[in-house]
């Protein structure tokens, strides 16, 4: 069985720009609103509801800091796609990472651990790449078997290997250190005390920049400029346009005289280390050790920012603050901050429900937004606090309803999943 | 063997051309000129000096530049970047390039912007893009592949133009064709091809089209003329005020009526994406109509779904046969089920009857010519012309009222395009109602008892295929005598919209859901 | 005609059996660099199995194969299902709560109960299905965020509903009463445990799926579907609703997996019972090519795996976990194997569909030369 993915370039729309010369054409300008607006409406939720932790600063710097494995699993991906190569063994890549950042870290410190981190992660990516670009098998049969595979490499080496270290045993390793991190210096205790005053959008505003600014960890930074080195790459230089154009039409790239095999494999090779990185945050940063099941299907959700993110590095990183958010908030107060959260929805809903039925004239989708929103509504006011069983899920239905409400409006590379073979072009 | 001692000579600063049937081996030898293929035997010489050619940047080297007969551009990318593409080192990525880019476009007459994003070109645009390509890494010889297949005589005319451009500032030009009356008009020598090797070289002022045609088939050509008139009083298809929207106010059919008339074949002209593939959907239930009716044979069809129009009798011949009309990896007897599942002799109540299935492929394989050793090979394992028999088969065994054919002939060879004449023929003779999309100009005046030209959407003219000449049909086609469409708007290169995009296959991003697919347009 | 059917079968069982010995040169080495006692543990891995060890091998068989089934219905129509896993814990769930509240008696509540896991697996399966169809979501990407939710939903319904189980920590649903447990067969001769008597359920889902895929005008289009949804189109099929129809039937069967565990087992639902099994299923419909008959013997490879994995700890002093190891090579070989067969496989086609036009034609010359 092959399933062979071709889409049909279909003219999608492009999202129609605000007039030139506006305030809003500026992007800067327009992500600047949306920033504002999101913490006025943070600030909003927090006062009415009283759930104190929704935008705590150690929620923020939680946030950021659980968005950095996302948003690496996501560039991972982002690399890969870009190439034209689907990779949906993102998890087990990590999974390779969080194993392999663990042992190096135990032996020779965090440094060598982030190192070790993103070499598991590209053996994963070795293997997917030979697979899929010299042996042409499907890509997601691959990403799935890769999947099967890492789960059971980093089991057996860790049973392997943590068994009988002091504080280890088979699904976990002994406690490691953790990788350094920055705090800029002198405002980060003024801010806290701007923030227990509990003053409506100040405190909030001073809560978001103490957890932006302390305690940022170096792989924190290492990401951040891994996301402005991707940027100028593919888009800047002409190894990028090659590694693109391998993604957008293989057979234009090869008639003039790239080798599609290379860029995909290079690719494929970044992909897994990018993804392998992620495991090594969650081992060093976000935590100290090694779990079993640490990745927690973060390697899919990094994919899902990526579609979100339209396969732009901006893009992604909104996408991937907006899941880190959600597995922050859900880890840390649980029940009481997803049931503030709970509001939100209900109020998000009920605006999408009127504008679907008011401004595009569309019945069905908008009656079904404004019963949704009744039910999310009723639930908030009949309970306290959400069950913490359901509270964990937040991440995963927040990837849900984000897939759900994006997806008209993305442009994928155009020979995304198509397996290439040389000379098939013609 | 594909190719088998081909040799000719190029004069620098001429155009040559390369005439052959499909099938002749011109491709192949393109790809050995273009260093993808490498020869058996044989040598290649450039300028008198001998290439080998391992790889395109070889051929590129060599001074050769390839313009391919299906355009290698990435969509999503811009001119700029799918020009520069390879050849980066020449002048950069950014400002040098585009510069250069500007400069060689206006040398040349070339009219495209850097910045424009390929999605958002014409077909005319897209070639001068492709041609851009190649001029931009300096080559001196420019080989062509069919160019002219999709375009109309006004744009085959600029095309021309640019290339004696060309051949004014001492380049060469290499033209491979079929249409042997362009390349009579345009070229300086011309080569003959035939059954992988060169026949002949001849001098276009010593010889006319009739005769360039024997050479290149070796016998009498076949004609599509048709005879006595089939046509009856009585109508078997009948759509009227059709009208189906597109997005941003445009309208991909506006006001259609058609009638099409048993033992009647309506042929319908126009340049690809002007609305001829919506108005196949739309008869064949694909789409449904924003306005107006469908009615075949009285009753109306307007909202009926595709299964229960094929039920009706309405066979359908795809322009694309191996995306809609045949399962490639199936054996042909499942080939000759697809399409009609619902119908004796493939299915007994809700079962396949394979039995039934195999025997009757038997029968559509010897009435209809299919060579295949038998009927358990893949679909995929055929040649073209012998997958299009298969289909015409099939459609011809379960059609009783109406046959849509769009583009019947495409990529197939001579012998069983005229078989594929024959078989129009046949259904006309039989009473049958044929509905002809194509854009050979010669195919469509021959068969047809009278033709339709189609233009944004709207049907602009209505011809007589005993009188009307190709210049006339090429100027309605594209509005040049005066009728009109609606605002113009960038003709997309496939108007596949309603085949919703893959709704299996893990396609990782998102597909538009059809029901959107109206507003997304 | 047969000699094209020799050489596809021989194919078929050449890409396994390569994949085999490639997995074991691979694992060996891996071992070897890992400084593990490489004889050991194949000799406890093939080893000859005790006859419980028969029994145990055979009714993981059967679990698994019903969850492949479940997977291939998917594949047939080029869909990833990969929320088998959430599906089978749905339904599992719901017919162990629903059997165990004795609305009905014996046999009848047992198959109610199953009907109630298909309905529930199938639902689950239908969010997924529902927003590709209508808003062009990845079913991939649905499906695997569907299973983490069905976990957190299930956990959460499960501490509602509960019982302590006497003399442990865990929790379940009430237990299933005794008319309602499956005792099983005592097939293998000389052990003490049994055979699952929903071994029949497997056979009858297997036969099911043969037929309906093969035989019947649905499955054609299925079929259709999944080899080219422009194709299936332009025939009349409606892909939307084929698209809703098998991710629902993928997710109904998946319902089915637990059953065997449920009626045969544990009787009842709770923390403890068996998860896992949907990305066993996926490997084994790969392996098995989706062909009802070739899943059933990768079915029984992997869980011959399994079991025999269970030894490693004491006779090799190697982590069991190695089993995924060679699971997992397993699959990739043959994956790359599968592929390279079956390009191989249309060269060879091609060229033999022109050989035999080009003789065809000699034979027609032939026959005019010596007419004239």
């Amino acid at each position: 069985m092959s399933t062979v993915v071709t889409p049909t370039p279909t003219p999608t729309p492009r999202p129609t720009a605000p007039t030139r010369g506006s305030f809003l054409a500026n992007p800067w300008a327009r992500w600047g609103m949306i920033v504002l607006g999101a913490i006025i409406l943070m600030s909003a939720l927090r006062v009415i509801t009283g759930a104190n932790d929704l935008d705590s600063s150690g929620a923020i710097a939680a946030a950021f800091g659980l968005a950095v494995p996302i948003a690496l699993a996501g560039l991972g991906g982002l690399w890969c796609e870009r190439a034209g190569v689907v990779n949906i063994g993102l998890e087990g890549m990590m999974i390779l990472g969080t194993w392999s950042s663990a042992f190096c870290a135990y032996h020779w410190g965090p440094w060598v651990g982030i190192l070790g981190g993103a070499l598991g992660g590209l053996v994963g990516g070795l293997i997917h790449a030979i697979a899929t670009v010299y042996f042409g098998v499907d890509h997601i049969v691959s990403g799935v078997a890769l999947n099967i595979i890492g789960l059971g490499v980093a089991k057996y080496l860790a049973s392997r290997f943590f068994t009988g270290l002091p504080g280890g045993g088979p699904t976990q390793s002994p406690p490691l250190e953790y990788a350094p991190s920055l705090s800029l210096p002198g405002i980060g205790d003024p801010l806290l005390t701007l923030e227990r005053k509990h003053i409506f959008f100040v405190s909030d505003l001073a809560a978001i920049v103490r957890g932006l600014t302390t305690n940022v960890s170096v792989l924190t930074l290492i990401t951040l400029g891994l996301f402005i080195a991707t940027w100028y790459v593919l888009w800047r230089t002409a190894f990028g346009l090659r590694l693109r154009s391998v993604g957008e039409s293989p057979a234009a790239a090869e008639s003039l005289g790239v080798n599609v095999y290379k860029y995909k494999f290079l690719a494929v090779l970044a992909s897994g280390s990018l993804a392998g990185l992620g495991g090594a945050f969650l081992t060093l940063v976000a935590s100290n050790l090694f779990r079993d099941g640490q990745t927690g299907g973060r390697g899919y959700i990094g994919l899902a920012a990526m579609i979100f993110g339209n396969w732009r590095p901006g893009g992604l990183l909104a996408g991937s603050a907006l899941f880190g958010y959600t597995d922050a908030i859900r880890l840390r107060a649980g029940g009481q901050s997803v049931h503030a959260v709970l509001l939100l929805v209900a109020v998000l809903l009920l605006l999408i429900g009127l504008w679907q039925l008011f401004r595009r004239g569309r019945v069905v989708q908008g009656v079904l937004a404004l019963v949704v929103a009744g039910l999310t509504a009723w639930w908030y006011f009949a309970a306290d606090t959400v069950p913490n069983e359901l509270a964990g899920t937040l991440p995963y239905v927040t990837t849900l309803l984000v897939l759900a409400f994006a997806a008209q409006r993305l442009r994928m590379p155009a020979a995304d999943g198509l397996v290439y073979r040389k000379g098939e072009g013609h | 063997m594909a190719n088998k001692d081909i040799s000719f000579a190029v004069r620098r600063g001429t155009v040559h051309a390369l005439v052959g049937e499909n099938g002749a081996g011109k491709s192949t030898l393109m790809k050995i000129l273009y260093g993808v293929q490498r020869q058996d035997e044989g040598t290649i010489k450039v300028n008198g000096s001998e290439v080998t050619l391992h790889s395109p940047s070889d051929a590129i080297d060599a001074g050769i530049g390839m313009v391919f007969q299906h355009f290698m551009l990435a969509d999503n990318l811009t001119v700029l970047e799918n020009v520069v593409l390879g050849a980066e080192k020449l002048h950069g990525i950014g400002g040098g390039a585009r510069a250069e880019i500007r400069r060689i476009a206006e040398d040349f007459g070339l009219d495209v912007d850097p910045d424009d994003l390929v999605a958002d070109l014409g077909v005319g645009d897209r070639q001068r893009v492709e041609i851009l390509k190649v001029l931009y890494r300096g080559a001196k010889i420019l080989i062509l592949d069919e160019p002219t297949a999709v375009l109309v005589p006004q744009e085959v005319d600029e095309l021309f133009d640019n290339l004696r451009e060309l051949k004014a500032e001492g380049l060469t030009v290499i033209f491979i064709s079929h249409k042997l009356d362009e390349v009579l008009s345009v070229a300086d020598d011309i080569t003959v091809i035939r059954r992988g090797t060169t026949v002949a070289s001849v001098d276009p002022s010593e010889v006319n089209a009739r005769q360039l045609a024997e050479l290149m088939v070796g016998s009498q050509l076949p004609t599509p003329e048709t005879s006595e008139s089939t046509v009856t009083d009585r109508v078997v298809l009948s759509m009227r005020d059709i009208t189906l929207a597109g997005g941003e106010g445009r309208d991909l059919l506006h006001d259609i009526d058609l009638d099409i008339h048993a033992g009647e074949i309506v042929g319908v002209a126009g340049v690809e994406g002007n609305g001829q593939a919506e108005l196949v959907e739309v008869i064949m239930g694909m789409r449904e109509p924003t306005a107006g009716t469908v009615h075949l044979e009285g009753t109306d069809i307007s909202d009926w779904e595709v299964r229960e129009i094929r039920e009706a009798g309405v066979g359908y011949i795809p322009e694309d046969r191996h995306r809609h009309g045949l399962l490639l990896d199936a054996p042909l007897w499942e080939n000759r089920i697809l399409g009609h599942q619902t119908e004796r002799p493939n299915v007994k109540g809700g079962l396949i009857d394979a039995r039934g299935a195999k025997s009757d492929t038997e029968r559509i394989v010897r009435e209809y010519d299919v060579r295949t050793p038998s009927i358990f090979v893949t679909a995929g394992s055929l040649s073209g012309g012998n997958q299009q028999k298969l289909i015409v088969g099939r459609e011809m065994s379960h059609a009783s009222k109406v046959l849509v054919a769009s583009h019947p002939t495409r990529g197939v060879d001579v012998g069983a395009q005229s078989a594929i004449w024959d078989l129009m023929r046949q259904a006309r003779h039989e009473g049958l109602g044929v509905l002809l999309i194509s854009a050979d100009l010669e195919e469509l005046i021959g068969l047809s008892d009278t033709i339709r030209v189609i233009l944004r959407g709207r049907l602009t003219g209505t011809f007589d295929p005993d009188t009307v000449t190709s210049q006339d049909l090429g100027a309605a086609m594209t509005g040049a005598d005066g009728s009109h469409g609606d605002a113009p708007a960038p003709a997309d290169a496939r108007g596949d919209a309603a085949y919703p995009d893959s709704l299996t296959g893990p396609a990782l991003a998102p597909s538009p859901a059809a029901d959107d697919i109206e507003d997304a347009r | 005609m047969s000699n094209a059917k020799l050489r596809r079968a021989l194919l078929s069982i050449a890409a396994p059996i390569l994949a085999l010995f490639v997995a074991f040169l691979l694992t060996s080495l891996v071992l070897m660099a890992l400084g593990d006692p490489v004889k050991d543990v194949w000799i406890t891995m093939l080893s000859k199995p005790k006859p419980r060890q028969i029994t145990n091998i055979v009714n993981g068989a059967i679990v698994l194969y019903l969850s492949a089934i479940a997977v291939a219905v998917g594949f047939k129509m080029n869909l990833f299902n990969i929320g088998v896993d959430g599906q089978y814990r749905v339904g599992s769930f719901a017919a162990a709560l629903f059997a165990g509240q004795a609305w009905l008696p014996g046999v009848l509540n047992i198959l109610v109960a199953i009907v109630v896991a298909m309905v529930a697996g199938g639902f689950w399966a239908s969010i997924a299905a529902y927003l590709k169809v209508k808003r062009g979501v990845s079913e991939v990407i649905s499906t695997i965020m569907l299973n983490a939710i069905a976990t957190g939903v299930v956990s959460w319904l499960l501490l509602k509903v509960a019982v302590r189980t006497a003399g442990s920590n865990a929790i379940g649903t009430k237990t299933i009463p005794e008319s309602s447990q499956l005792e099983g067969w005592k097939l293998i001769p000389g052990a003490s445990n049994r055979i699952y008597s929903l071994l029949l359920l497997a056979i009858l889902v297997g036969l099911l799926y043969w037929f309906v895929l093969g035989k019947t005008r649905f499955g054609f289009d299925l079929r259709a579907t999944g080899s080219s949804e422009t194709a299936a189109v332009a025939s009349g099929v409606k892909v939307k609703r084929m698209v809703m129809t098998s991710m629902i039937a993928s997710g109904a069967l998946a319902g089915l997996i637990g059953m065997p565990l449920l009626f045969g087992q544990d009787h009842s639902y709770g923390t403890t019972f068996q998860s896992g099994l949907g990305f066993a299923g996926i490997g084994i419909a790969l392996l098995g090519r989706n062909h009802p008959v070739g899943i059933a013997f990768a079915a029984l490879l992997w869980s011959y795996l399994d079991t025999q994995a269970n030894g490693l700890q004491i006779r090799a002093g190697v982590a069991p976990e190695l089993v995924y190891i060679i699971q997992g090579i397993i699959l990739f070989a043959v994956v790359i194997a599968y592929e390279g067969t079956r390009r191989l496989d249309i060269r060879l086609e091609q060229q033999r569909v022109a050989g035999e036009l080009a003789a065809q034609r000699a034979a027609v010359r032939d026959q005019e030369g010596a007419v004239a």
